[in-house]
């Protein structure tokens, strides 16, 4: 019997293995393996986290090979790695290393400033970043098999990525209101593809798995995100530029789980030491803000 | 029939979807006491090592061996690696089924696979006769069944794929992400059965 490789369902499908999660940012294999012991259900391998990426400038690109090698080698959960928004080379790059997932990310600096990557010639799958629905739909459009609600990254503040999920879910629940003859005006005002506004409307959901990212610092945070309606949670900076990162990860896994039961996420965040330092989306001057990239 | 679906990670909202549709009551659980009163749990497809972690932590290691002594359970994927008595490294495993699991042993993501396969035990259900079409992600093989435990499924060389014992069902593809429903059916009759293992 013959067996199908890289269809969408088993491209989608390791995004729905994934909800209810944790994904983590890693730059080393050590902590790689603090995030799997915390229960991360993958980890993002990369040379800085956004915050670092912020603070040191210039441009940021995909990461070495050999780092993300390594820490595939340390870990059993997926591995997923960044590259730059309509860097295609370096989408083949990371495809040929055998990562589990590709973040077309806001976060490196983008190479191309009209198009994104055609994720339907891999056969790796893609997580994307969005502000609102149109840019998730264009971006499932491309072939993305999951989305994510960008935030702010490398901030600790959690208000942007609040933002884009109630911006994507508030356009969800007005689409479900809207007749079948107005979805292609709706289509053609958000620019998104008029197929995915329609399915969109009939599952009154994103049709792919959606996280939250950018700016989550605390077990609080998760769970806010997750009330909010999102499937799972990325936590960038939020856990190794914290007091105690291996705490720290541990409890914000525990929040996802029990994102609705405020006793046990009361029990959770007592004593987690430091939170990261943060920065107010406010103090940032425009053109440093992340979320912007992407068209 | 009132199903548990584990809801510490993964896709357990697809299984309670399936679940549904076919008339059964369904709860997640979280903690222990969302066991009481459950006529049969499902463990879901996930991060293994993140659902034993937490089950650890929230104190359901115990609470679901005891309960799977009287009930019948079901593990996708991770959730079969969760039932398995070996999985060749250390992580929190109920150690249910005595069945040697491979994690992850057919590579990584661009590895995984649909397939049609041939189930010999779903002939007796409406539909039965067709090719069961399985999603199989980063999935795991059952590389050995021992004991009273029996092989299901296999794949056409022979690996095996899904397992029974007794009661407990162990399948390394994910009916959940399908729309045929005739793994769930399968699965409640188990519950309803009150043969012995």
């Amino acid at each position: 019997m013959d067996q199908q490789v890289a269809t969408f369902a088993v491209k989608s499908g390791l995004a729905q293995m994934l909800k209810g999660g944790v994904i983590m940012d890693v730059v080393t294999p050590e902590h790689a393996r603090i995030a799997e012991d915390a229960g991360a259900c993958a980890v993002m391998a990369l040379e800085r986290v956004p915050a670092d990426i912020r603070a040191n400038g210039g441009v940021a690109r995909m990461s070495d090979p050999d780092l993300i090698e390594r820490i595939m080698a340390t870990v059993s959960i997926p591995v997923m790695a960044k590259c730059r928004i309509g860097h295609f080379v370096e989408a083949q790059i990371l495809e040929a290393i055998g990562v589990d997932y590709i973040d077309e990310s806001e976060v490196l600096t983008p190479a191309d400033e009209a198009h994104h990557i055609n994720k339907h010639a891999f056969k790796v799958p893609f997580v994307c970043g969005c502000r609102n629905l149109g840019e998730a739909l264009r971006r499932v459009g491309e072939g993305a098999a999951m989305i994510r609600t960008k935030g702010e990254a490398g901030t600790g503040d959690v208000v942007e990525a609040v933002r884009h999920a109630r911006t994507v879910m508030g356009q969800i629940r007005h689409l479900q209101t809207l007749p079948d003859e107005e979805l292609m005006a709706f289509a053609k005002e958000n620019g998104a593809p008029y197929e995915l506004v329609v399915e969109t409307k009939r599952l009154g959901r994103l049709p792919v798995v959606n996280f939250a990212a950018g700016g989550v610092a605390t077990p609080a945070d998760a769970a806010l995100m997750m009330q909010l309606g999102v499937d799972g949670v990325f936590v960038g900076s939020g856990i190794f530029k914290s007091g105690d990162p291996a705490k720290r990860a541990a409890a914000i896994v525990k929040a996802v789980t029990h994102y609705n039961d405020p006793a046990v996420l009361a029990e959770i965040s007592r004593n987690l030491g430091e939170a990261m330092v943060g920065r107010n989306v406010t103090s940032i001057p425009e053109n440093e803000l992340l979320a912007g990239r992407g068209w | 029939m009132r199903i548990g679906v584990l809801a510490l990670q993964g896709a357990f909202h697809e299984h309670q979807v399936m679940l549904e549709r076919l008339g059964a009551e369904v709860r997640q659980v979280r903690l222990p006491a969302h066991l009481d009163g459950l006529d049969g749990l499902i463990i879901p497809g996930g991060e293994s090592t993140t659902i034993g972690k937490l089950a650890v932590d929230f104190g359901l290691m115990e609470p679901m061996k005891a309960f799977a002594v009287e009930h019948a359970l079901w593990g996708t994927c991770a959730g079969a690696i969760f039932m398995a008595r070996e999985v060749g490294r250390p992580q929190p495993l109920l150690g249910l089924m005595d069945i040697v699991i491979e994690r992850n042993a057919f590579g990584r993501q661009v590895a995984s696979f649909e397939t049609d396969l041939d189930v010999p035990a779903l002939r007796h259900l409406n539909g039965g006769g067709k090719a069961y079409h399985a999603v199989f992600i980063r999935a795991p093989l059952i590389e050995a069944v021992r004991g009273t435990a029996q092989a299901l499924v296999a794949l056409p060389d022979g690996r095996i794929v899904a397992a029974r014992q007794g009661r407990w069902l162990a399948t390394s593809f994910h009916p959940e992400l399908t729309r045929d429903d005739r793994f769930h059916r399968y699965f409640l009759e188990m519950v309803q059965s009150k043969s012995e293992r």
